[in-house]
């Protein structure tokens, strides 16, 4: 779980992130303006493909990607 | 009673002098949006009235009266007329929806300046795009935004200053760079507004097309006019209001109803500047009780994805009226907001180039849920052949929108771009590139756009941009670009593309493209589905058929395919 929370941290940073803003693994992502609705596919398509699953639609929701600790919640429902 | 009062009365004897006679303006006179916003309310006397509540993503409030602002824009102004800004310089503003953006946008029309607002989340190469056709001279921004100018400051001779409002004290600033901390400021009470008058140029905003680069639309300071009564009689906006809109003034409906229409009425206006949660926006309502939202349907459509059981754990008793711009609401949205709220969003109709709302659903007016309304007062609307470009004698028939020129908001040409201008008017109309009819009522109802443009969640989006991008990714060979239906946003941007020689089709080569033209272009360009296919559907003369990708994702008919190479 701690390496996974890595991996999407480092990720969000790297794809997200222009600055030095501080991402932590509670820092609100989606209402905290870091990525936006439309970024929210590119995240959804990275968590995809690296843990090789499929997250309905319905579940890829605003508040179930606010923040990095919620996205690994989300993702460990899916992996088998 | 609503402000419009009967609208079969307000079209009888309708003249723009309504306005004008209410905002105390007479032809000739000095007319400066900055000051009918600021300065002029304070006069009323609403010096003490809140103006601006500002809420930011981690719950801080910033609360500004009309004095405040009057302060804060005379402040802005004063810092931009030292650095040497001078009248008509383009001035861009480059920020998330902080105060900076809506005190900055006032202050630079206060030096008689051209404000140019661009969405904060334009990647570098939108951005080089907008600020190289305007030659901007100055641009205000976030810390977090800069990275994305250094990157392209180079290829920006004309660009003399960029201000960074929370500049880090502890960091040295880069090439050009100044710090300006409103806050800290000594504040400017007494200042010399730039004399502008009813054709003085004020707004920039930058809008895609089909094909060539965004257009930069000029407004003047006479817009005032439209846009202070359309907020008066559509928005219905009254002096005891808390009002909510919830664009962003990077885009047109942020600053002709996000702060202009507002602010020159005189009402108590609130932003929250967070990413979109139903929770978290219902939760804003119950907190400030605002009186009147006007959001977009793609909000709207988020909400009731979000589900009716959140709703119910809020106050929003408040809210009185409700509308809503962007894209066509749905009939299903406005009967769901009736039932939600008790109340129906009505459906406004205008564009980037009118500067104000052309038609729309008034309150106290029969709404037929889907349809676009009625013509404003003062307007002349109708539909005409695509051909002939005259009007139909029939109603029901389905043409091109078109309005008679001449009302104040009106655009005044496309920066620089004179041909483009010319061919928006066809007959002695102004074709905004919409198709719809007319019911025997009067009523407009909207059946598309007659380009090929992609509304996103009610921002348009150029093809010929993202097909650009596309081709300067190192694997893409050829690249065609279609919207795609969606729930929320109506449209998304979807993707064909084929791959170089030694290039495979992949989910990681897929997300790979898709952040390339995130980052270079914006979120919103970003295609949310990218289909490799071998080759793209051409005309034997090697033209890209568009038309047929765009028939396959919509389940349409494909039409004539006699040009097709292939066949």
């Amino acid at each position: 779980m701690d390496e996974m929370k890595e991996v999407i941290k480092n990720y969000v940073i790297r794809e997200y992130v222009e600055d030095d803003t501080d991402v932590t693994y509670d820092t609100p992502l989606i209402s905290g303006g870091i990525v936006d609705s439309f970024s929210m596919v590119s995240l959804k398509r990275f968590l995809e493909n690296k843990y090789q699953i499929a997250i309905p639609d319905d579940k890829a929701t605003p508040e179930a990607f606010d923040s990095v600790n919620k996205i690994c919640l989300l993702v460990n429902e899916y992996i088998k | 009673m609503s402000n419009i009062g009967s609208y079969e009365e307000r079209i009888k004897n309708f003249d723009w002098n309504i306005a004008e006679k209410e905002l105390d303006y007479k032809p000739g006179n000095i007319l400066n949006i900055g000051w009918y916003c600021s300065d002029r309310i304070c006069q009323m006397g609403k010096a003490d009235k809140p103006g601006l509540i500002w809420e930011g993503s981690t719950g801080i409030t910033k609360k500004y009266t009309y004095n405040d602002i009057r302060l804060a824009t005379n402040t802005i102004g004063q810092f931009l007329r030292d650095l040497g800004v001078r009248p008509e310089d383009r001035v861009c503003l480059f920020m998330d929806k902080i105060p900076e953006l809506y005190l900055g946008f006032l202050g630079v029309l206060k030096i008689g300046a051209i404000v140019q607002p661009l969405f904060s989340a334009f990647g570098d190469e939108s951005l080089f795009i907008r600020l190289d056709n305007a030659e901007t001279t100055a641009i205000i921004t976030q810390r977090k935004h800069a990275p994305k100018i250094r990157k392209i400051l180079d290829k920006m001779p004309y660009l003399k200053h960029i201000i960074i409002v929370d500049a880090d004290p502890l960091k040295p600033l880069g090439e050009r760079e100044v710090a300006f901390d409103l806050e800290a400021a000594p504040k400017v009470d007494q200042f010399e507004i730039h004399p502008t008058t009813a054709e003085s140029p004020s707004v920039l905003h930058y809008t895609s097309g089909t094909t060539g680069q965004p257009k930069g639309v000029k407004h003047v300071h006479y817009s005032l006019i439209s846009q202070y009564l359309t907020s008066k009689w559509v928005l219905d906006l009254r002096d005891s209001d808390v009002y909510w809109c919830t664009a962003d003034p990077g885009w047109v409906t942020g600053t002709s109803y996000g702060i202009i229409g507002s602010f020159s009425n005189g009402v108590t206006q609130c932003v929250l500047d967070a990413g979109f949660s139903a929770e978290n926006w219902y939760r804003f309502i119950e907190k400030y009780k605002i009186t009147m939202w006007y959001s977009a349907p793609t909000a709207i459509r988020s909400l009731m994805k979000a589900g009716e059981e959140v709703v119910k754990k809020f106050d929003l008793s408040s809210l009185r009226h409700l509308a809503s711009v962007g894209e066509p609401l749905n009939s299903e949205a406005v009967i769901w907001s009736e039932r939600v709220f008790g109340k129906p969003f009505l459906d406004t109709y205008w564009q980037t180039e009118t500067g104000s709302i052309m038609i729309s659903n008034y309150p106290g007016m029969k709404i037929k849920p889907g349809s676009m309304g009625k013509p404003f007062p003062g307007i002349t609307a109708t539909v005409i052949h695509p051909e002939t470009y005259e009007p139909f004698n029939e109603t029901g028939k389905i043409g091109l929108i078109a309005l008679k020129p001449g009302w104040p908001s009106m655009m005044r040409m496309y920066w620089r771009n004179e041909e483009t201008y010319k061919k928006k008017f066809q007959n002695g109309w102004y074709l905004p590139g919409d198709r719809s009819s007319i019911d025997n009522e009067g009523y407009f109802w909207f059946v598309g756009r007659d380009d090929d443009v992609i509304n996103t969640g009610g921002h348009l989006v150029s093809p010929f941009e993202v097909e650009s991008a596309l081709l300067e990714h190192p694997a893409v060979a050829e690249s065609a670009v279609v919207a795609k239906p969606d729930f929320v946003n109506m449209e998304v941007v979807k993707a064909f593309v084929t791959l170089k020689p030694g290039f495979v089709a992949s989910k990681d080569l897929d997300l790979d493209i898709m952040n390339f033209v995130r980052k270079k272009l914006s979120p919103l360009a970003m295609p949310q589905e990218i289909e490799f296919i071998d080759t793209l559907p051409k005309t034997r003369s090697g033209k890209i058929m568009r038309r047929i990708l765009h028939a396959k994702e919509w389940g349409e008919e494909i039409g004539d395919t006699s040009t097709l190479e292939n066949d």
